[in-house]
């Protein structure tokens, strides 16, 4: 016989058992869980103080910071005088030094609109989006390098250092990832043509190595243009860089495409939107939104491949840190140039990936 | 549909001898259909009958091959403008919602107001305000739809249509992904909106939701129209042998 339970009145809901919260519970649950758990987290921290201190000693506490040359560096720890010395150097290349006041308005502009535009908080936005895309390139252009309202000019062969590999990268990132949406709509478009345009493009920027591209562009391309057509070569750079990494952006957005429902287009379809509309208003954003790990991760290569144009005779950051290796007043800080050219890299790419993954946060709508 | 009627006045829907194909399989046979202006069709049929493919054809979601297609004194062709002129006069409710994640349930709702209709966003809202207190969910109307139940959803998709002001909504099997219990809030909306003289084609096996509503309940196998006739006559006196195996199969338990 089967039998029956009848339930009379309704268990109200209790806390849950306690956890092991804290600092405390987390080393309890992860580094001293077992005997032989703490015995391995013990090891490991002896062996990680016996790598990290003589580091720190080197770095920081026996390192020279200031002075004018080498003979500053007296107490054998890191002479971080080879950075200081050179610092301006290393900022804006060889800009002339009584112009520099222009390049320094331009970091200030570029902080104040990449602040508008990050901050959420920041308000009228379209403005900001405005701004960044019209005056701001105009400004930064007639700043950085002049030759209109009586600007003094200063030829791009003079820039160099941070300043340029900011200017290439950000140009780069701002050129390819509108080019990399349109590559990969056309790529995705029922249409022949277009479609067979884009993945020639795509296939065929990715099947090139970046310095064979930018050797291209500074050697091969002057041979075969008209003379006295003549693009400036940095141009010509930043053009090969854009159209390159528009194709990796590209395959990024794609993959992003293809995650989204067809629903989602078709239910925009039987509202009446047109395709731009379908993609603009429906698709991308959430397309958009879940590659933002893929984009970013082509923004910090990008960033970091910009030393390439090294070899087209261009002194970005790295470029001029390594000039001075073969300085004679300067023999011998390699490390330190390398250590401090790792330092300003990985700020750079670490400030990008810690702000994607704050917008992915804040774009979660709890689906 | 009685012949003085269609004679009176032209049909909303009206389908002539439509075909289609998927690569070589015949999804649909020489379907002739008509719906007047307020009439209520209720579609159903065997999974893969092509019962969706056919309502999904009268906005072009599905292009068909042969035949011809008029909506609203509208003929389909291929030319997009055509179609889209078309997709303004359809409203459609999907069988997974389809909402847009991304958007609230009231940006869900003044989307295509604002950019196909052009409306200023301030009208836009407060026409989808009053489409949502219709389906009871104006105080969800700043969350996001996954923050939403299923039938919470599918009521918003019904007042995003709606928010177009279309001539006819299609329902695709609107509650087939519903949990049992929500399956009546969608309904209720669904029959609120027949009551009001919607002219309605659904893709449902609701029967319940069929004998209330539906002027006809067009019965569809292999891509083509078994049988056609009012509620009370087809579930009660079907005529052809595959309308009463598959009534059987689903009212038999």
């Amino acid at each position: 016989m089967a039998a029956t339970q009848v339930r009379s009145e309704m268990l109200a809901p209790r806390k849950a058992p306690d956890r092991r919260t804290g600092l405390v519970g987390w080393l309890r649950a992860n580094l001293f869980s077992s005997p032989l758990n703490s015995l391995v987290t013990l090891a490991l921290a002896a062996l990680l103080v016996r790598l990290i201190w003589p580091f720190l000693e080197w770095a920081l506490f026996n390192a020279n910071f200031l002075g004018e040359s080498r003979e500053a560096c007296s107490s054998g720890g890191a002479c971080w005088v080879y950075i200081s010395a050179r610092f301006e150097t290393i900022i804006y290349g060889f800009y002339p030094p009584e112009l520099r006041w222009r390049v320094n308005i331009v970091f200030v502009l570029l902080a104040l609109v990449i602040a508008w535009l990050a901050i959420p908080r920041m308000p009228f936005k379209k403005w900001g989006a405005l701004c960044a895309l019209i005056p701001f390139p105009i400004a930064a252009f007639l700043l950085l390098h002049g030759g209109y309202f009586g600007i003094t000019t200063v030829p791009t062969r003079d820039w160099g250092g941070l300043m340029l590999t900011i200017t290439i990268a950000l140009l780069a990132m701002v050129g390819s990832l509108p080019l990399g949406i349109m590559l990969a709509l056309g790529r995705r478009s029922t249409m022949p043509f277009v479609r067979g345009v884009c993945v020639l493009f795509i296939e065929f920027w990715r099947g090139v190595p970046l310095i064979t591209v930018l050797f291209m562009a500074s050697v091969m391309l002057p041979l075969f243009t008209p003379s006295g057509f003549d693009l400036d070569k940095l141009l010509r750079a930043l053009i090969g860089i854009m159209l390159f990494w528009s194709a990796y952006m590209a395959e990024a957005v794609r993959s992003g495409l293809q995650a989204i429902p067809s629903g989602q287009s078709e239910a925009a379809s039987a509202l009446g939107l047109g395709y731009w509309h379908r993609m603009i208003l429906v698709v991308l954003p959430q397309a958009l939104k879940l590659v933002i790990p893929g984009i970013v991760n082509t923004f910090i290569v990008l960033f970091m491949d910009t030393s390439l144009v090294l070899i087209i005779g261009l002194f970005d950051f790295l470029a001029v840190i390594r000039s001075g290796l073969n300085d004679p007043e300067w023999l011998g800080y390699a490390i330190e140039g390398y250590v401090f050219a790792a330092l300003v890299y990985w700020i750079f790419c670490s400030s990008m990936s810690r702000y994607s993954q704050y917008i992915e946060r804040r774009l979660h709508t709890g689906h | 549909m009685s012949e003085a009627s269609a004679q009176s006045e032209q049909p909303m829907v009206s389908m002539k001898r439509l075909n289609k194909w998927y690569g070589d399989f015949h999804v649909l046979r020489d379907i002739d259909l008509e719906v007047a202006k307020g009439e209520r069709i209720v579609v159903c049929g065997p999974s893969g009958s092509g019962k969706s493919t056919l309502i999904r054809c009268i906005n072009h979601l599905e292009e068909h091959q042969q035949g011809e297609i008029t909506v609203n004194g509208i003929t389909m062709t291929q030319d997009i403008k055509r179609i889209e002129q078309i997709r303004r006069n359809v409203g459609m409710v999907f069988q997974h919602f389809n909402l847009f994640p991304h958007l609230t349930v009231l940006e869900n709702c003044c989307l295509s107001q604002v950019w196909v209709q052009k409306k200023p966003r301030r009208d836009a809202e407060k026409s989808a305000m009053e489409y949502l207190e219709r389906v009871r969910i104006a105080n969800q109307a700043h969350k996001y739809p996954g923050q939403l139940s299923g039938g919470q959803q599918q009521r918003v998709a019904i007042a995003r249509a709606l928010c177009m002001r279309p001539e006819v909504m299609l329902f695709d099997e609107p509650t087939s992904a519903l949990d049992p219990e929500m399956i009546k809030e969608v309904l209720d909306v669904m029959i609120e909106l027949a009551q009001e003289g919607m002219t309605m084609l659904c893709v449902t096996h609701e029967m319940g939701f069929a004998r209330t509503v539906a002027d006809r309940v067009i019965f569809m196998d292999e891509g083509q129209i078994v049988e056609e006739a009012p509620p009370e006559t087809l579930f009660n006196d079907p005529q052809s042998p595959r309308t009463q195996e598959f009534l059987s199969q689903i009212l038999g338990h």
